[in-house]
């Protein structure tokens, strides 16, 4: 079951898992076509230059087939990259984005050729209007080729994994000494909290000196409500210690591949 | 609840390590199926995964593992719940002689439909030119309102298709995507309940019965026939079934009798319209190649009866190939299902 709501496509499987795919929006699609029309423009560039070589041979022959190369090129590209690069193109990957099957199945080559192919609708009366309208007035941000084709765009869910020694460089973290307390911290602490908290101490240097303070101190005293740890280890520590130990301790690599 | 999150990765990641490598033969090899203990494993495998996704969802802050056993979950609940025919090796002759022509004839109500539509836009457009000659000023493009059908047929004879030498192939692709890129859009306006579609073929017909009427008026039928057949009889076909492929789509869209949701009804029309379309393109392809550098030639250069009886028999082949081609393989087929 698949329910596009909220910017997000959550697909409930019978064995009651929630998945989430975030859908890319009106604007980030416009920027990757714009690359795609750039790519196309320069295959157009140099497809004209190579066959000029030949139209000194039979200008006829090299016109028309400068003519047929271009149209297929323009529906040709769009379709073979999203099948073989499992639903991306240049544009689309450069910003991340996805083409992907509405319930979240496996992209079937109709569905790709059909999405394309409704282009032709799609940009009336002129910059993809039609098109943009239809996404603006569904909740998945589908233009109609999508619609049409049953897919939709997501962004991509980043496998960045954090970056630990930036967190806490080279020190000891004292909260080891305690596996049951970080065992509860990360029973305690949900992943978008601890994902807030790890941005929060990656733009340290993005944040003014007292919103930086204010922040953190809120946050530690959060960590220091949900698992108290002992004073031994806690007291003296400032509030952004607090933080950089508690995080360290929520995310430390499990040695799950990436 | 899991109380020991290293010792939880440690005996589960052999499982996410096995789904991950079955998946990943799955994706090099489109053409590789599973036999039933495969397939028992892969079901458990996912199962285990996702349960596994559950439980660590419930509870802990592993947003890198969450999202890894996410992922894994998603590709594997990708190949369990498809039930779409898998991607094999492309057969281009099997396609053409088999599964065009096959869905040809399964979504043949819908060419029926295209062709009533059409033949209504002819019987309008004939109509209003026989009753009312100056109607062709208006309804007629290409220039056809601004001389006669006669003086037509004498610049065209006095030309002897001389007036395209030298960009036979310049305008044999110029037909041929202009061509395809109508048929595209006639089929993609079949997503307005197929009401798009209609109009375009109902103003099509307008203007083949609109021409057809003027040239049959003014005596020119033989040179009409001549000249329309050779790649008409290819040309028009091809337009009707971009418009069947655009009824179907928006026959999908209303759902009439079906109980399924739209998103269903669209997953099951979806192979049907990408054969149709891809069909179209064919069909379009030799109907350019044929009015670049067949139909554009008349008497005295080449006769018009040669020029008719070759358009004729081009059209009772393709009608032939549509609705008899791969019948013996679709009753097979049939019989092995059952």
């Amino acid at each position: 079951m698949a329910d596009g709501r909220g910017n997000v496509l959550s697909i409930r499987t019978d064995e009651g898992i929630v998945f989430e795919l975030p859908l890319a929006g009106p604007m980030t699609r416009f920027l990757a076509l714009g690359i795609d029309l750039c790519v196309t423009l320069a295959f157009n560039t140099i497809l004209s230059a190579v066959l000029k070589l030949g139209m000194a041979v039979s200008p006829d022959v090299f016109e028309g087939l400068l003519m047929l190369l271009t149209v297929v090129f323009h529906f040709g590209y769009g379709m073979l990259m999203e099948w073989f690069f499992r639903g991306q193109t240049l544009g689309k990957r450069l910003l991340g984005i996805r083409v992907v099957d509405v319930q979240g199945l496996r992209l079937a080559f109709s569905q790709v050729l059909i999405r394309n192919l409704f282009r032709v609708v799609d940009i009336l009366p002129g910059f993809y209007l039609v098109g943009g309208v239809a996404m603006l007035l569904n909740g998945r941000y589908q233009r109609l080729g999508d619609l049409a084709a049953n897919t939709i765009v997501v962004r991509e869910r980043s496998a960045f994994q954090p970056d630990l020694d930036q967190v806490l460089p080279g020190k000891y973290n004292s909260f080891r000494e305690y596996p049951h307390l970080e065992a509860r911290l990360r029973q305690r602490i949900s992943p978008e909290q601890a994902a807030t908290m790890l941005q929060a101490l990656l733009r340290r240097e993005e944040l003014d000196l007292e919103a930086r303070s204010e922040l953190y101190a809120e946050m530690a005293n959060h960590l220091r409500e949900i698992v108290p740890f002992p004073e031994e280890v806690s007291a003296g520590l400032s509030d952004e210690q607090y933080l950089r130990n508690a995080l360290e301790s929520l995310m430390r690599r499990r040695g799950v591949q990436e | 609840m899991i109380l020991d999150l290293e010792r939880f990765v440690r005996e589960e990641r052999p499982y996410w390590d096995e789904l991950e490598e079955r998946l990943g033969r799955l994706s090099k090899n489109i053409e590789y199926r599973m036999d039933l203990l495969e397939s028992q494993r892969f079901y458990y495998l996912y199962r285990r995964t996702a349960s596994d996704l559950a439980r660590i969802q419930t509870f802990a802050a592993e947003p890198a593992l969450r999202s890894y056993l996410e992922g894994l979950s998603v590709r594997a609940y990708a190949e369990i719940h498809e039930t779409r025919e898998l991607p094999h090796r492309v057969q281009p002759l099997v396609w053409l002689l088999h599964t065009f022509p096959a869905c040809f004839r399964r979504q043949i109500v819908a060419f029926a439909v295209t062709v009533i539509t059409t033949l209504a836009g002819c019987a309008l457009g004939g109509g209003a030119v026989y009753f009312d000659s100056t109607a062709k000023y208006d309804l007629l493009p290409f220039g056809h309102g601004e001389m006669s059908p006669s003086q037509r047929v004498q610049e065209e004879e006095q030309e002897r298709g001389e007036h395209l030498e030298g960009q036979k192939t310049r305008f044999a692709s110029m037909l041929m995507t202009h061509n395809i890129k109508v048929s595209v859009f006639t089929m993609a306006l079949g997503i307005g309940w197929g009401f798009g579609t209609l109009v375009l073929l109902f103003y099509n017909g307008v203007i083949l019965g609109g021409i057809a009427v003027d040239y049959i008026r003014a005596g020119e039928s033989v040179f009409l026939a001549g000249w329309l057949l050779p790649h008409g009889s290819v040309e028009i076909p091809a337009i009707l079934i971009a418009g069947q492929a655009g009824l179907v789509l928006g026959a999908a869209v209303i759902g009439w009798g079906s109980s399924a949701g739209l998103r269903e009804r669209l997953r099951a029309v979806g192979a049907d319209v990408m054969t149709l379309i891809l069909g179209v393109m064919v069909l379009l392809v030799w109907a350019g190649i044929v009015e670049a550098f067949f139909s554009q030639y008349h008497e005295p250069v080449v006769p018009y009866a040669l020029k008719i009886a070759f358009g004729s028999l081009q059209l009772f082949v393709l009608f032939a190939y549509l609705l008899k081609s791969g019948i013996r393989r679709a009753v097979k087929e049939d019989r092995g299902h059952g």
